[in-house]
């Protein structure tokens, strides 16, 4: 064989080889990762520098702008302080769930990872990918977080997922231009207010009081959370979340017909073959856009950070105002919230003693801190200076003094095929009951979609 | 194959490499072969196969597999809800459109044969191809969009629509929340509840003005003075900053102009007239008695709205129609370039003995052109079987309503991200052997071609 033969045969046999590998690679994704049954030793603290020199580590979420930017300001802060080198990384498409499940699933999965399903949470660590958190970010955890936010990070009494950040989703949006032109001085604080200051509104050529974002389904179930919570009670609400009661439940009835009042009249919603069709961030900008639409947007403290980045030309905290969710027959006042949490799948040092620093009052302070990120936290050694402006810090401030009447979002804590898939499962449902008001084949629904999936 | 020629019988090829057993030129062959047969092995076969097994079993944390599920994530695609939708688009992908882009296809191939610049045309056709599905997915969805802004469809739907239908002066118009004495609807119109002699004042408290923009040509409205017949006034019972009493002409609120008003006896339009700029209406001539006054509802109902291409009607027909856009331009070049080989003499002789253009066409250019048309038919049942960009593209812009446009690879891709790993081997299992019958009949035509 000549020289060019014999070389070629060694290069078909090394590309032969490669794909073996790739193969087995992909092959065996259960057996390596099996959960360790000690965490690492206690990680000194992180502030001691230099101690993680040329150590890196991976994380992924699916923050990007002004939250990307404020994340990665935490993040150059640790590795200045540690020399260690963190690598941030949105997944791609903003579609973390399948961007991580098929990093685990392929056996290559992120030191690190942010995620804001607590389901989540609770399906990797029942499925031994994740690494219980080590005693410093126990400690973090415990000195920063009410024991609320600990239990939702925790599966089986073992707390996995430090608390990152939060978002108040008890918020009404309201511009406060079109308020005064209606001549309505202070913002809803009933839910009969909301209707009666909502027809004024219509009565004052505002086209569509309320924008509801029916598109994105999330905002629906946002919605029916409030209701819910305010009309059912916290127990009930806490049943409903694990679907210890199903959702043909009397209670649901009520929220849902409570629901219609808004949700049910043209006037005050417009069109819902429209209004399905609106994307969250459309339903922000029709109401602070210049020629708004609408005066009154529905959602979370993030609402902020859609204004800021749709540059829309209304001013978070004179223009865009915000006030609580209102309260519905005489109910207390309570804050539905949601939030990330920082969880680790390997037993990467640095990226270990990254997330105690992330549970610390530092890294929240420097979240909220950055102007443009809107971030708000539940860390309550907080105070109101730490955040970019007052609005923020007033929504941030309520997660924490609500106490014991905190809850988490219900979809979220729902497995994904029933509380987390666009257009699907609890979302689709809501939709679908946004566009036909019937009650009944809705709760029927909602409790076929929800039987068809696994409640942990 | 070169390899199993029987020895000692020299082939033309052994002059050039002379002195090789066979055996050692199965073992080069073997060699050759050996990086495709490694490759197809860990792409393809490795992957079907185990896509095969795990459709079989169920899902446990991460989409693990955990216990045998037996035909449960096949059964499952055809009785949950969004997989069955997802099933019945497809079939109508299937049934539409290889038969709608070939007939389109072969339709310009005929049209662009026979006029001048054809070639100009065929380009302009085949443009489509050059663009990504996900551009054209994006342009499309500029097309259908309702909201934010009106797309270019429905821009043009309702400018024609406007151009025949009527013009609403007021659809944002409507009684006042507190306002009482009006009945009807915007349709119908709203009525005073109370009938009107004459020498009275007639109250039409409406809201709804934008307050910051009102209509041009709108004055402070006015209440006229009783007497001189029936008069009145149709108004924005609302002014700037609120105030005011409900049912009152206050100062600052703006008289409604230019709106139709009747007034009826006995159910009877016995008198119209239209208000001033400042919303006073008279109807000076009428005689003595009751009179019931109207405005009709002709001002009042909402502007046509225009066509919900991504309702849930008609999703499905408007991606089709783009993935028909992108696609009838290919057709064309392959049935192009399939007439440019037909024999002239055939055609020339058959017009010769007096056959018309469509005889041609019809018994003569289809019958010869039948292979290519088979060929295009049969890769566009390939391609809208596993269809999958431009839909998911598409139904981005849908909300709520995407899920009418489901197809069974979107599906599929839904049921990934959700670590529902059984299901999604399912869906991927059933559309290879829906694709199978297909490739099988091209396989078999590739090998006759080649005989």
């Amino acid at each position: 064989m000549s020289a060019g033969k014999i070389r070629f045969l060694i290069g078909s046999l090394t590309a032969a080889t490669l794909v073996g590998l790739a193969a087995c690679g992909g092959g065996g994704s259960g057996g390596s990762s099996g959960s360790a049954s000690s965490p690492a030793a206690p990680a000194t603290s992180a502030s001691a520098g230099g101690d993680l020199k040329g150590q890196s580590f991976t994380i992924l979420g699916q923050w990007t702008g002004g939250e990307q930017k404020a994340f990665q300001a935490v993040l150059d802060k640790f590795d200045s302080e540690t020399g260690a080198t963190g690598h941030y990384t949105p997944a791609a498409g903003g579609d973390e769930a399948t961007v991580l499940g098929t990093k685990v699933a392929g056996g290559t999965p992120p030191d690190v990872a942010i995620l804001s399903l607590p389901g989540a949470i609770a399906q990797y660590a029942s499925s031994g990918d994740l690494k219980p958190a080590t005693s410093a970010m126990q400690q973090a955890t415990k000195d920063n977080y009410s024991s609320e936010w600990a239990t939702l990070g925790s599966y089986k009494g073992k707390l996995y997922g430090v608390p990152v950040d939060a978002s108040n989703k008890s918020t009404l949006w309201y511009n406060n231009k079109l308020f005064g032109n209606a001549g309505i001085t202070k913002p809803p604080a009933t839910w009969q207010d909301l209707i009666k200051d909502s027809k004024t509104l219509s009565d004052s050529g505002v086209t569509t009081p309320i924008s509801v974002g029916g598109g994105d389904g999330w905002t629906l179930s946002d919605w029916f959370e409030n209701v819910y919570i305010r009309t059912a009670g916290l127990a009930n609400y806490d049943k409903l979340t694990k679907h210890q009661i199903p959702w043909t439940d009397p209670t649901v009835t009520t929220a849902l017909n409570t629901l219609k009042q808004i949700w049910g009249d043209k006037q005050l919603v417009g069109d819902p073959a429209q209004a399905v069709k609106v994307p969250f961030t459309g339903s922000v900008d029709n109401t602070f856009k210049a020629n708004p639409s609408s005066a009154i947007v529905y959602e979370a403290s993030f609402v902020a950070t859609t204004i800021t980045s749709d540059k829309l030309p209304a001013k978070v905290g004179t223009d865009a105002k915000v006030a609580s969710f209102p309260s519905i027959n005489g109910s207390k006042p309570v804050v539905e919230a949601a939030g990330d949490f920082a969880v680790g799948f390997t037993d990467n040092k640095a990226a270990q003693q990254f997330m105690a620093y992330l549970g610390g009052k530092e890294a929240s302070a420097i979240l909220v801190g950055t102007q443009g990120s809107g971030f708000i936290s539940a860390n309550k050694n907080l105070t109101a200076s730490d955040y970019a402006d007052p609005t923020s810090a007033q929504l941030g401030q309520q997660i924490v003094s609500v106490g014991d009447n905190f809850r988490f979002d219900m979809s979220d804590q729902a497995p994904a095929a029933f509380g987390g898939t666009p257009n699907k499962g609890e979302w689709g449902d809501l939709q679908t009951f946004l566009t036909d008001g019937d009650v009944k084949a809705a709760q029927k629904q909602l409790e076929k979609d929800a039987k068809a999936v696994k409640w942990q | 194959m070169a390899v199993v020629e029987a020895p000692g019988r020299p082939a033309a090829s052994d002059r050039r490499r002379p002195g090789r057993s066979p055996g050692e030129r199965g073992w080069i062959a073997a060699i050759f072969l050996l990086p495709a047969v490694v490759f197809l092995g860990a792409l393809v076969l490795y992957p079907l196969i185990y896509t095969v097994i795990r459709s079989f079993f169920n899902d446990g944390p991460s989409g693990r597999a955990t216990t045998f599920a037996g035909l449960k994530n096949y059964i499952g695609i055809f009785t949950a809800q969004d997989s069955l939708q997802a099933f019945e688009n497809n079939i109508i992908w299937v049934i539409v459109v290889p038969a709608v882009v070939t007939i389109l296809g072969l339709f310009f191939a005929v049209l662009t044969e026979r006029i001048h610049w054809g070639a100009a045309f065929k380009i302009i056709l085949f443009m489509p191809m050059a663009i990504s599905f996900l551009a054209s997915g994006v342009t499309w969805t500029l097309i259908y969009v309702d909201t934010p802004s009106r797309g270019l469809a429905n821009s043009v739907v309702i400018g024609v629509h406007d151009m025949f239908g009527s013009q609403r002066s007021f659809p944002e118009l409507h009684p006042g929340n507190s306002a009482k004495g009006l009945t009807g609807n915007p349709k119908q119109g709203f009525t005073l509840t109370t009938p009107v002699t004459s020498s009275d004042v007639a109250l039409f408290p409406l809201t709804g003005f934008n307050l910051t923009s009102p209509p041009p040509g709108a004055e402070p409205a006015v209440k006229p003075a009783p007497g001189n017949g029936i008069s009145g006034v149709v108004w924005n019972d609302f002014k700037l900053g609120g105030g005011g009493t409900s049912g009152a002409v206050d100062q600052g609120e703006l008289g409604v102009p230019g709106i139709k008003v009747e007034a009826l006896q006995n159910g009877k339009v016995v008198a119209t007239g239209t208000t001033e700029a400042n919303g006073t209406f008279r109807f000076a001539d009428l005689g003595n008695g009751s009179y019931q006054i109207r405005l009709p509802g002709q001002d009042f109902t909402a502007a046509y709205q225009g066509i919900s291409w991504l309702g849930k009607d008609l999703i499905t027909p408007s991606i089709i129609v783009a993935y028909l856009w992108i696609y009838a331009g290919f057709a064309m070049v392959l049935l192009s370039a399939g007439m440019s080989t037909l024999p002239r003499d055939v055609l020339e002789a058959a017009r010769i003995d007096g056959a018309s253009e469509w005889q041609v066409f019809r018994r003569i250019t289809v019958p010869l052109l039948s292979p290519v048309l088979l060929v295009v038919f049969v890769t566009m049942l390939i391609n809208v079987l596993k269809i999958f960009d431009i839909v998911f593209i598409i139904q981005q812009a849908a909300g709520g309503d995407a899920r009418y446009g489901n197809v069974l690879a979107v599906q599929l891709y839904t049921d990934y991200g959700n670590q529902r790993f059984g299901p999604a081997s399912a869906i991927g299992i059933v559309l290879v052997l829906l694709v199978i019958p297909a490739m099988i009949f091209q396989i078999r035509r590739f090998r006759k071609d080649e005989s």
